[in-house]
């Protein structure tokens, strides 16, 4: 028998008690009427997992509810339930907003389960991060999110895109995107005051609408930005966007002239709102965040005001001493190149590389280096600090192996014996990651081989010796010189060829903080199997070290090969059994590293850093200027002692210090962890060409 | 064959008659000048395909002097620099190197790239680079004193990230070095379009486009677009090709080997034209 369908009032009994923690609560009587009309079976099936959704969260359950007639109808019984999992899984994944997105998007989950082609982030990201590092100098990071906006450091794509039938058109649709966004950060669109101006909406529908009318704004003023500076570009966004909704076309001709801003955005956001018309979809344009956006700019502003203030009070007037007075200084952006120009009692002043980001970077997010930025600091320092937590157990049942001087920029002096050096050998593992990987990789080591026995096979031809296979040419004739002007001849008149003495000794020195967990520990691992593979091949001495620890007091150091062993079955399964540990307290690593290293008898010596980002320890105080200096101080120890460094990085967010602590040649950065392995022989065959 | 006909490396073969193209960007022209006047040697730093070469070309030009240009390798050796005997007949003959050949006549010797030569080679520079100003010939005990108008001039990029071939500071610590860099946006496009024969409006799309492979320095590439790779796209363009295939072929392709840069390097050219 089939059960007769549930009347309104019954309805909304029922979706009262499932869904009274809901926010939404008072639309709930709009909510049973649209339930009313389904046959019993859907009801049902809308009450069962509108009642699931709720238990996790209520907000949940009434997106089930609001959306079912719709998803019913589009998706069928199966896919219902599929989409409705779907949401709840991206909630216990993701958290509530990107779940409340996921509902939202019918039409996407409909493309999806239609078998459309959708394009993926994952396989889209690494082309996408080098093309939008290309067009800005400022770095930006992508990660996947709900949907697309932007918080003006990260760009967040949704994780796959299902608009058009094609994969191809989706990969597109991923770049117009990342590039609209990239845009909204390059041409200005969170330079005024965005929440205020949306103020005037208070209501949550209206601000939402708000939003996207901006958003739609935005993109016909951004469009003509793009067109103006990357023509290529501009034709492929015309063209996946096809003609601006005809709603739009008021706005056009205002919005894409050369001067407009994004006050006169919100000028036209006006008009729009008073007209009430619903704003097309934001398919193409992102959406907005302007207080997520407002937060991140406001800080990344503080720290470029910061930084530009601490260099100018660091710098010295012409004859070395400080300037006399402020007004000594004069800065100014040069119109030309962008560059920041300061001038010290008339005297032109380069600045780091790192200063004049940070310049750019604010003329950027405000269109001129604002007159507070440019007065130099007093001599408070500024650190960021955002660590909590109790301070670790600090006991050891042994004394510190090794004790080192540590520097300390704040005192512009060392800590004597500041810090505990550990060592001690990683605990060998089985060696099976070390097999697969040679397995693996077999063809590309095969390579790998070839080519750095082609390094070590370039022979030198030794001229002037006693015996030889060849003869040599230039001390026959000076010979035959000889012997006609009456002087006795040389009787070393063969060449030689002779192997090329490379007398290297490299040392690595391997990330294991916690922060490698996962992927990057992989690919350390891998990289490490494919250097001594190619190593062997070159006969270069060399030797493996990872570090990690926790504060001071404990600074680990695992071996891992040292310069007399050989790569054996034991560096195998150490290898095998690098582990992600603590932090990177990485001055007191490099400065014990260079002692083993300085021991060498070899004319060249080579420090290869692998790490996945910058210094750091437990507690505030390695963290950020700290560390950087005191690794910058132990880098230049080492360089008094002859051993040139090099850092292989992933931290793509990391030029403002790279540059400062390895100086401008000296780092590689690659822009996908998966390459490490395959890039690291290759790095270390160019240092030591 | 007789000593008599045999044709040899002259300064005055490397002599320039028409004024190279040169766009001044700062003050190198005039302290290049001073250097020259008291007789100071000058190192260049810079990326390659910045000007450093044309540079040397046009001061050679202005200041009216022979110019001997020695592109060092590594086989680069002191004989290949001062010179070597000969056998012409059945008698020896003694051939001046291109140093020697510079110092006889009071040239400017331009050593390109010095970091790649053999480190033997300073020997014979550095008496030349100091207060010294002579050249010893060992092979015929002749120790040649270079006139007034001599100068030595050499240049390295500082961007190459090979421990092996750093210039030694005892080296670098006898010139005046003058650094360079890739010119400003609007310079580098009136650079472009003059030497490429093109619009200003093609050259600054060009110009845009080494802006964008220079953010990638670092990231993928060791080097970003340099002029020259600019000034060949130009040429290509005035000679008929279309942008994007001009600068696939001249910037794109010449910067990276690696599919997915390349990639890249295709998605940026697309952009700008």
């Amino acid at each position: 028998m089939v059960e007769r369908k549930l009347f309104e009032h019954e309805l909304e009994e029922k979706l009262d008690t499932l869904l009274f923690a809901s926010a939404s609560h008072r639309s709930i009587g709009r909510l049973a009427a649209l339930l009313e009309a389904l046959p019993r079976r859907h009801q049902d099936l809308v009450l069962h997992w509108a009642g699931v959704a709720a238990q996790t969260n209520a907000e949940l359950g009434h997106m089930i509810a609001m959306q079912a007639p719709q998803g019913l109808e589009r998706l069928g019984d199966a896919g219902f339930e599929a989409w409705a999992l779907a949401g709840l899984d991206t909630y216990d994944k993701e958290g509530l907003r990107a779940a409340m997105e996921r509902l939202r998007d019918l039409d996407g989950f409909v493309a999806i389960r239609a078998g459309r082609l959708c394009a993926r982030f994952a396989e889209v990201e690494p082309r996408l991060a080098r093309f939008v590092q290309g067009l800005s100098g400022r770095g930006l990071a992508l990660k996947a999110g709900a949907y697309p906006w932007t918080d003006t450091e990260t760009l967040f794509l949704p994780e796959r895109i299902a608009h058009f039938a094609g994969v191809e058109d989706n990969r597109q649709l991923y770049k117009a995107l990342a590039v609209q966004l990239w845009a909204q950060t390059r041409y200005g669109t969170f330079n005024a005051d965005l929440d205020g101006a949306l103020a005037q909406w208070p209501d949550a529908h209206g601000r939402e609408q708000a939003l996207v009318w901006l958003a739609q704004l935005e993109a016909v003023r951004l469009a003509a930005c793009i067109e103006r500076d990357l023509p290529g570009l501009g034709r492929l966004l015309a063209e996946l966007r096809g003609d601006w909704p005809a709603a739009l076309q008021d706005a056009q001709s205002e919005l894409s002239a050369p001067g407009a801003d994004v006050r006169a955005t919100l000028r036209w956001l006006a008009v729009f709102m008073a007209r009430g018309a619903v704003p097309p979809a934001p398919t193409f344009c992102g959406r907005l965040d302007p207080t997520a956006a407002a937060r991140v700019r406001a800080d990344r502003i503080a720290r470029d005001t910061a930084i530009l203030r601490k260099a100018l009070g660091a710098l010295k007037g012409a004859a070395g001493t400080k300037p006399a007075a402020p007004n000594a200084f004069a800065a100014q952006i040069n119109a030309e190149t962008g560059a920041l120009e300061v001038s010290v009692d008339g005297e032109a002043v380069s600045l780091p590389a790192d200063v004049q980001a940070a310049a750019q970077s604010l003329a950027q997010d405000l269109g001129e280096v604002p007159p507070e930025a440019l007065t130099p600091a007093g001599d408070g320092a500024w650190t960021p600090t955002d660590k909590r937590g109790p301070a670790p157990e600090l006991a050891r049942d042994r004394q510190a192996d090794f004790q080192y001087d540590e520097w300390d920029y704040h005192r512009n002096a060392y800590r004597r014996g500041w810090c505990h050096v550990y060592e001690m050998p990683v605990a060998p593992g089985d060696g099976a990651f070390v097999r697969e990987v040679k397995l693996r990789y077999a063809p590309f080591i095969q390579q790998l081989k070839r080519r750095f026995e082609a390094v070590r096979g370039e022979d030198r031809i030794r001229g002037r010796q006693p015996e030889g296979e060849e003869i040599d040419l230039d001390a026959l004739v000076e010979a035959l010189h000889d012997r006609k002007c009456g002087a006795e001849p040389s009787p070393r008149l063969f060449s030689r060829r002779v192997r090329n003495e490379r007398s290297l000794a490299a040392m690595f020195m391997v990330d294991m903080s916690g922060s490698t967990k996962g992927w990057v520990n992989d690919a350390e691992r891998e990289s490490l199997v494919m250097l001594c593979e190619a190593l062997e091949a070159l006969g270069d001495r060399y030797a493996i070290y990872g570090f990690s620890g926790w504060t001071r007091t404990r600074c680990d150091i695992y071996r891992i090969k040292s310069f007399a062993d050989r790569y054996d079955d034991g560096v195998r399964a150490r290898i095998d059994a690098i582990e992600a540990k603590d932090y990177t307290r990485m001055g007191v690593a490099i400065r014990h590293l260079t002692q083993l290293l300085d021991a060498q008898p070899a004319r060249h010596k080579l420090l290869v850093t692998l790490s996945d980002g910058r210094p750091d320890d437990f507690g505030d105080e390695y963290r950020g200027t700290y560390g950087i200096e005191d690794t910058r101080r132990a880098l230049q120890e080492a360089r008094r002692l002859g051993i040139k460094s090099h850092c292989v990085t992933i931290d793509r967010q990391g030029a403002d210090y790279l540059k400062h602590m390895y100086g401008a040649a000296s780092y590689s950065v690659l822009d996908d962890v998966k390459k490490l392995p395959i890039k690291v022989a290759d790095i270390y065959r160019k240092l030591t060409a | 064959m007789t000593a008599a006909n045999l044709r040899t490396i002259t300064p005055e073969l490397e002599s320039l008659g028409a004024e190279p193209y040169y766009q001044t960007v700062a003050d190198e022209v005039a302290l290049f000048e001073a250097a020259a006047t008291k007789r100071l040697p000058v190192l260049l730093k810079g990326p390659t395909g910045c000007g450093k070469t044309r540079f040397v070309e046009y001061m050679a030009w202005k200041l009216g002097r022979p110019l001997v240009t020695v592109a060092c390798h590594d086989d680069l050796t002191t004989a290949d620099l001062v010179g070597r005997y000969l056998i012409v007949g059945d008698e020896t003959v003694w051939l001046d190197g291109p140093l020697t050949a510079a110092v006889r006549a009071g040239a400017i010797c331009y050593l390109d790239e010095i970091v790649e030569a053999r480190k033997d080679t300073t020997v014979v520079i550095h008496p030349l680079a100091d207060t010294r100003r002579a050249l010893a010939v060992d092979k015929r005990g002749e120790l040649i004193p270079a006139p007034p108008s001599f100068m030595l001039v050499i240049s390295y990029n500082p961007g190459y990230q090979s421990v092996l071939k750093e210039i030694k500071p005892s080296t670098r610590q006898r010139f005046v070095a003058l650094e360079f860099d890739y010119p400003g946006a609007e310079v580098e496009a009136q650079i472009v379009a003059t030497e490429g024969g093109i619009d200003a409006a093609m050259a600054k799309k060009l110009v845009r486009l080494g802006e964008l492979t220079r953010n990638l320095k670092g990231a993928g590439l060791d080097e970003g677009a340099s002029t020259r790779l600019l000034v060949h796209a130009a040429q290509l363009v005035g000679a008929g090709m279309a942008p994007t295939v001009a600068a696939t072929a001249a910037v794109a392709r010449a910067l990276t080997d690696d599919p997915d840069m390349t990639q890249t390097l295709d998605d940026l050219v697309r952009a700008v034209f």
